[in-house]
């Protein structure tokens, strides 16, 4: 290692900040329930494989009790209460989810494997500032520009990836919430403690029973909320695959649906950009979260008179990366976060390898236990090959080169995804143009991977469709004049 | 209180840039209750004391307006908690200046708390609603966007002494403005307390800065200062607003005038006052390869 | 870093076209494994004389021969710096966490690259000689507490300080140049280098016209920094930037290049009578510049930081810096060196505190 006289801590962060319960039930009406007809499973560290608690898993039976509960909330009481009320208890959620952001932190990196300085520094004062800007938009939805009387739908089934398992829960449930709809939160397998956490948090609220409910579960659990006629509304994010078996199975129910779905997005670094940060951009774009991103810049598309300088400069500062202990405060990638996506992971750069690209990782040790995958870049990346155009959802670069603007474009451009691009350039108005000719929900200019509440997310093409953040949000959760 | 317990009185002073000084000019005026009562002496600012209160916002504007939007929410929304915490002491202070039952001023302040938050959760709002892209014909990326005036002069309500003022404030600081306040004459002593919160909250000092003292006296050279942007004629009297808005045209001030009947405080606003104290800011950009 | 395809070490040299450049031999050696693609195209426009992708016009092509253009071109060539990026940069490597035995080090290190400074128009004689007495034991009663690096003071108090410090490793350093301003007329800056070093200075710190290079006069920047380069003889040679004046980081990046060519040892911040002085996003883009100037020379520069580096938090904060972005090579008084006077007693205060696990008083160590 490079650190031989100055050696970084291990600085872990202190467990003692959670106290994780030995096993959770499901959080319905307001109450930890036991499940009905569902049973138990073990939710455990990809980091240590060591088992953190036991979790329900709800069945058919205890997804009605939820679905009914999220009814009688959202008639009897939230969407009756005026906006500036509901403004109020989202904004307590938004100040308890800020007091109690280290031992969320902390419980975010067990459960899922990702470093401490991203759940401490970005999932959890982000969950925090979507519940603080949506509490905001609960008493002036007059003023978004949606019309001019805006309602809610109803109730609202979620369904959330293992990612971001705090944020994409405040993505979905705060703007639902804001715009007087009552949720049904459906969290991933591997990753259910923060939402339950989560739950403690709206009952430190006060919030009324059953304005959130959360059933953990596996892929089935979510199934059936899905497909649950009391559900008025769909909010799904997770890989396309599942999306589009949701959009097939809710044909003819005239559910509202929003989704966000996979990518494989482009990070175009141009031969005038400003390289020392477009070097941490592609860093941040890719390994950022051990590439666990749906916005991951993937593939790095870099103008032919730079690509050799960029990729040397990239090896270079990959081999600063830090990758191990998710509590460790110097960490920069933490584990995989689950042996699936590990075997996903490794089957596709088997495949980058077979097809033909030069594989290279730095020099790095991986933990005996856990689920790991060092940083890997592959260059020399043909557009044609499986790791070009397939969202590998891990710590993997794919390489390839353009000559023209055009020619960028057009790469850029051929995938069936388009979520989201990057462009590094020091010249505006092709930043600017670029942008404005990629396909993509996002196109990040000079930065990547970045995120506001007020900013819109999602997707074009098959990475989905509707929008969370901004007032492009709110418009997911409000009745309009096309509904029936 | 305690049986023959004599009470420690406060002493009411100016707020500007952040410390609670006297007038520089050691004058003092009496305050009566509704019905005759002493209430207190407060200080009678001089048209020095707001010179010092227009430098201090002027100091205290441009770090306020960079913060970004998201922080001056908090910060706001900070105050309404140290106001709610301060219920009781906002209340009696109501009560006494206004002449108004403790039922009625403890309302009120549930009213001004929630005023704050109504402003606080605008703050990255603002250029959503007020700002935008502009499809203009040729290739340029086009885009509007608000930004706070400067420091806005406020001469705030005089009968509303609570939730009047924070009807007056919070639209104006929001956005990104400071603003040097002129309190109720007759009724100012809840403005001193709304000061102490304020100076308690995560608020940067200069941001907001009262006086107290005669309006009369401190409204003409407010409206003449060369370095204020901007006038809310909330408590203006009538007998002076034609002058004041003629010393508020030698900078070309934007001018808010005062409503005739005066508005019912209490009622929910628009955006209304916010949008006022903002000007546009259009960036014309070429998009080419 | 930022390879022109087809160049690499022992590929075209590039000849600047400007008469002391190429007289000099160690500049003339900036070859293009350089690597930066205005440096390259540069080399093949003036050597192969013909226009690389802009096609200039002939009279455009005289233009590139005269030495102002051809280093503006080269220093305009060099990428930009975006503002956001650099300072996130700064800001993520200032929260990494340092290992307790690693601290002790960090903390011993810091003290031997620090260059103990008084700049006072006050200064005399006898403060500049207690100064070298902490300069040379820190804490005398500690003996295994290095020395500092360097005293560094005006010229004229020179001579005192090499009294105070004859016998010891600790270098004198004199700022020359007409410090802070540089305001003065190229003799009356030779003279004032002159003086430095036939008095004895081992280290000239010299300050940059801010004025000429923001006004894009580089070749006279270039022409007074070679002039002092060749004024100060043996002396190890600190270019001040002065990177509170300069205003962008992409201004730091084209000065720090500017200073390299012309022969600086050490490339530095700030003389510490201007704020901002140095800042950890400053020294990040110095360090690169330094990092990528060494690699493409082979002849190593060193980077100084000074100003408002008061707490043993900070000087950690930018040895960090220094080894993510430069490399362990760096991380030696030979490359690297913090300009400070109130840090060394917060150094000691840490020391202590490390060893002993008690906080120190803050009266525990002198204060010269």
């Amino acid at each position: 290692m490079a650190f031989s006289r100055f050696a970084y801590a291990p600085a872990p962060e202190s467990r003692s900040a959670v106290n994780i319960r030995p096993s959770y039930g499901l959080f319905i009406a307001g109450e930890w329930a036991s499940p009905l007809d569902g049973g138990h499973f073990k939710t455990e560290s990809p980091s240590s494989q060591e088992v953190l608690a036991e979790v329900s898993s709800a069945g058919p039976e205890d997804v009605d009790r939820a679905v009914r509960a999220a009814r009688r909330a959202y008639e009897e009481t939230w969407a009756p209460m005026p906006g500036k009320e509901r403004a109020k208890y989202i904004f307590r959620v938004a100040r308890l989810i800020q007091e109690r952001s280290r031992e969320l932190a902390v419980l975010e990196s067990l459960d899922n494997g990702k470093p401490i300085k991203e759940s401490r520094d970005v999932d959890v004062p982000l969950a925090a500032a979507h519940f603080f800007y949506h509490a905001g938009w609960a008493d002036k939805l007059a003023y978004a520009g949606l019309g001019p009387d805006p309602r809610p739908i109803g109730v609202v089934g979620q369904v959330i990836p293992w990612n971001f398992p705090l944020l994409m829960a405040a993505w979905k449930l705060a703007p639902a919430l804001a715009t007087g709809n009552t949720c049904v939160l459906k969290p991933a397998e591997t990753t259910p403690l923060s939402a339950l956490v989560l739950a403690e948090i709206f009952e430190q609220a006060d919030l009324p029973p059953g304005v959130v409910n959360i059933v953990t579960g596996d892929g089935g659990t979510g199934a059936t909320l899905v497909a649950h006629p009391g559900i008025d509304k769909v909010a799904f994010t997770g890989s396309t695959e599942v999306g589009k078996h949701i959009l097939g199975a809710l044909a003819g129910t005239g559910k509202r649906i929003t989704l966000e779905l996979g990518g494989k997005a482009a990070n175009i670094v141009f031969d005038d950009a400003p390289l020392s940060q477009a070097v941490e951009g592609i860093v941040n774009g890719i390994f950022f979260n051990q590439g666990h991103v749906c916005c991951a810049g993937s593939r790095l598309l870099v103008q032919e008179p730079v690509a050799e300088g960029v990729v040397e400069a990239l090896k270079r500062r990959l081999a600063t990366l830090r990758l191990g202990d998710p509590l460790d405060k110097n960490t920069d990638i933490g584990a995989i976060n689950s042996p699936q996506q590990l075997e996903k992971i490794r089957e596709l750069a088997a495949a980058g390898e077979a097809e033909g690209a030069e594989r290279w990782s730095p020099a790095c040790q991986i933990p005996e236990r856990g689920y790991w995958f060092p940083p890997t870049v592959f260059t020399g990346v043909a557009p044609g090959q499986r790791i070009a155009r397939e969202e590998i959802f891990g710590p993997v670069l794919s390489v390839l080169t353009f000559r023209t603007p055009e020619e960028a474009i057009e790469k850029a451009n051929n995938t069936t995804y388009g979520l989201s691009a990057g462009v590094w350039t020091d010249k505006g108005s092709r930043a600017l143009q670029v942008a404005s000719r990629l396909k993509a929900g996002v196109v990040w200019a000079n930065t990547f991977n970045r995120f506001d509440p007020a900013s819109p997310f999602g997707g074009y093409r098959e990475s989905g469709f509707g929008r969370e953040g901004g007032r492009q949000g709110l418009s997911q959760y409000l009745k309009g004049a096309l509904d029936g | 209180m305690a049986e023959g317990r004599l009470g420690v009185r406060k002493t009411y002073k100016l707020y500007i840039g952040g410390a609670f000084p006297r007038s520089e000019s050691g004058r003092s005026y009496e305050v009566k209750g509704a019905g005759g009562e002493f209430l207190a002496n407060v200080a009678l600012g001089s048209r020095k004391d707001l010179r010092d209160a227009v430098v201090a916002a002027r100091k205290a504007q441009p770090a306020w307006a960079k913060a970004t939007a998201y922080l001056r929410g908090q910060v706001l929304y900070r105050a309404a908690e140290m106001m709610e915490g301060r219920r009781g002491q906002l209340a009696l202070a109501v009560a006494a200046a206004e002449g108004v039952g403790s039922g009625d001023a403890a309302s009120g302040v549930d009213t001004a708390v929630d005023r704050m938050v109504w402003y606080a959760g605008w703050s990255d709002k603002l250029a959503q609603v007020a700002g935008g892209t502009n499809p203009v014909a040729g290739p340029y990326f086009n885009f509007s966007i608000p930004e706070p005036t400067g420091v806005v002069g406020i001469l705030a309500p005089e009968s509303s002494s609570l939730v009047g003022l924070v009807s007056v404030l919070a639209p104006v600081i929001v956005s990104g403005n400071a603003a040097v306040v002129v309190a109720s004459e007759a009724r100012p002593t809840p403005a001193v307390e709304l000061a102490e919160v304020l100076a308690t909250s995560d608020l940067p000092g200069g941001v907001v800065n009262i006086l107290t003292g005669r309006t009369a006296e401190l409204a003409p050279v407010l409206a003449a200062h060369r370095d204020v942007e901007a006038l809310d004629l909330a408590g203006a009297p009538e007998a002076l607003e034609v002058d004041l808005e003629v010393a508020a045209a030698g900078n070309v001030k934007r001018v808010l005038r005062r409503r005739k009947p005066e508005p019912d405080w209490a009622a929910q606003p628009g955006p209304e006052r916010m949008l006022h104290f903002l000007e546009t800011k259009t960036v014309w950009h070429p998009m080419g390869l | 870093m930022l390879a022109h395809p087809g160049t690499g070490p022992g590929g075209p040299r590039v000849r600047l076209g400007h008469p002391r450049l190429s007289a000099e031999p160690r500049l003339a050696a900036v070859t293009s494994s350089v690597k930066l693609a205005g440096l390259a195209e540069l080399a093949e426009r003036t050597e192969e004389g013909h226009a690389g992708g802009l096609c200039p016009a002939p009279a455009d092509l005289f233009e590139l021969t005269r030495p102002e253009a051809s280093l503006r071109r080269l220093l305009h060539g060099l990428p930009g710096v975006d503002q956001v990026g650099a300072e996130g940069r700064a800001a993520s490597l200032a929260t990494r966490s340092i290992k307790a035995a690693s601290k002790l080090w960090a903390i011993d290190t810091a003290i031997s690259m620090l260059d103990l400074t008084t700049l006072e128009g006050a200064d005399t004689p006898a403060k500049v000689t207690s100064l070298c007495g902490k300069a040379r034991r820190p804490d005398p009663s500690d003996p295994s507490v290095p020395a500092v690096a360097a005293v560094c003071i005006y010229p004229d108090l020179v001579p005192a300080a090499k009294v105070a410090l004859a016998g010891s490793p600790v270098k004198t350093a004199a700022v020359a140049t007409a410090f802070p301003s540089g305001r003065a007329s190229l003799a009356v800056k030779l003279a004032d280098v002159a003086d430095a070093v036939s008095a004895g200075a081992e280290e000239v710190d010299m300050v940059i016209d801010r004025g000429a290079f923001l006004s894009g006069h580089y070749a006279k920047v270039l022409d007074e920094v070679q002039a002092v380069r060749e004024a100060s003889r043996q002396a190890c040679l600190k270019v001040i930037l002065e990177t509170g004046e300069l205003s962008t980081y992409d201004n730091v990046r084209r000065a720090s290049w500017l200073a390299m060519i012309g022969g600086a040892d050490f490339i530095k911040t700030s003389t510490g009578k201007v704020s901002p002085a140095s800042t950890l996003p400053v020294a990040l883009v110095m360090l690169e510049a330094a990092r990528d100037f060494t690699e493409a020379t082979g002849r190593a520069v060193g980077v100084k930081v000074a100003g408002g580096i008061r707490t043993t938090k900070d000087a950690i904060k930018y040895l960090v810096v220094v080894n993510e972005v430069a490399g362990e090579e760096w991380l030696d008084p030979s490359r690297f060196r913090i300009g400070a006077s109130g840090l060394l007693n917060d150094l000691l205060m840490q020391r202590s505190k490390q060893r002993t696990g008690v906080y120190a008083g803050s009266e525990d160590w002198s204060i010269e």
